[in-house]
């Protein structure tokens, strides 16, 4: 699935979107930013307090529980600040 | 007839006057329009800006406010919605969002641009970085803006 980053989480990434294949253990929203944390400093930093992450599935926001199977996109970014 | 919405995310500053009068052009069922503008402040909690930087998820960002446009319509009765968003380098004093409601009575072109506004703020994907003598850093999400956008789903 491909993965995009916005604002302080694409600095902190040092990507603005990657394709990731995740083991099928990663179900949720939450399971992914925990594996991403994983995959290095970079993402540990960007992900280190998940719960003011935003995450948004093909375009529509989405809690950080929902189910990612099935995605084809899947973005995060931290709390909107536009208007 | 459908209601005409328009919808566009542009590095180009916008002309209210245009906007209003492509809006309105040959109806006459229009009795009130509402322009709404957002303007970059030279200023924030007393820190001269020199500039913000407006950052923007493409393709949600549209989509974002096209959910929110055919909600503000479902709500009153529009015949008309402008939201124009810039995106890039914005300096102080420069439009940075518009917001235009127009309907037959003025009472729902008020109200309907206030909860698009208060919904752009809060949904749409957009993230500001200001400028300042001190380097430049992410604007963190205000609360109030949070609590502004939760009124409108109470009873």
């Amino acid at each position: 699935m491909k993965v995009k980053y916005f604002a302080w989480v694409r600095e902190r990434v040092g990507k603005a979107e990657e394709t990731v294949e995740p083991p099928a253990s990663v179900r949720t929203v939450d399971d992914l930013m925990a594996w991403l944390a994983k995959r290095g400093e970079a993402y540990a930093h960007a992900f280190e307090t998940p719960r003011v992450i935003r995450a948004a599935i093909d375009h529509a926001h989405v809690k950080s529980d929902t189910v990612i199977a099935g995605a084809g996109e899947i973005a995060f970014f931290p709390p909107m600040t536009g208007g | 007839m459908p209601v005409p919405v328009t919808i566009r995310i542009q590095q180009a500053d916008f002309d209210i006057a245009r906007e209003i009068a492509a809006l309105t052009a040959g109806r006459t069922d229009i009795g009130a329009v509402v322009s709404f503008s957002g303007i970059c402040r030279g200023s924030e909690k007393g820190e001269i800006i020199a500039a913000l930087t407006l950052e923007h998820y493409p393709g949600m960002a549209e989509a974002e406010i096209l959910r929110h446009a055919e909600t503000a319509m479902s709500r009153w009765p529009l015949t008309g919605l402008t939201v124009v968003h810039r995106v890039g380098r914005i300096i102080p004093g420069e439009n940075i969002v518009l917001v235009l409601t127009a309907s037959a009575h003025r009472q729902a072109a008020f109200q309907a641009a206030e909860f698009l506004m208060d919904y752009l703020k809060t949904n749409a994907p957009f993230w500001k970085r200001e400028e300042s003598a001190a380097g430049t850093s992410w604007v963190e999400a205000h609360d109030h803006d949070d609590a502004a956008a939760a009124r409108w789903t109470k009873p």
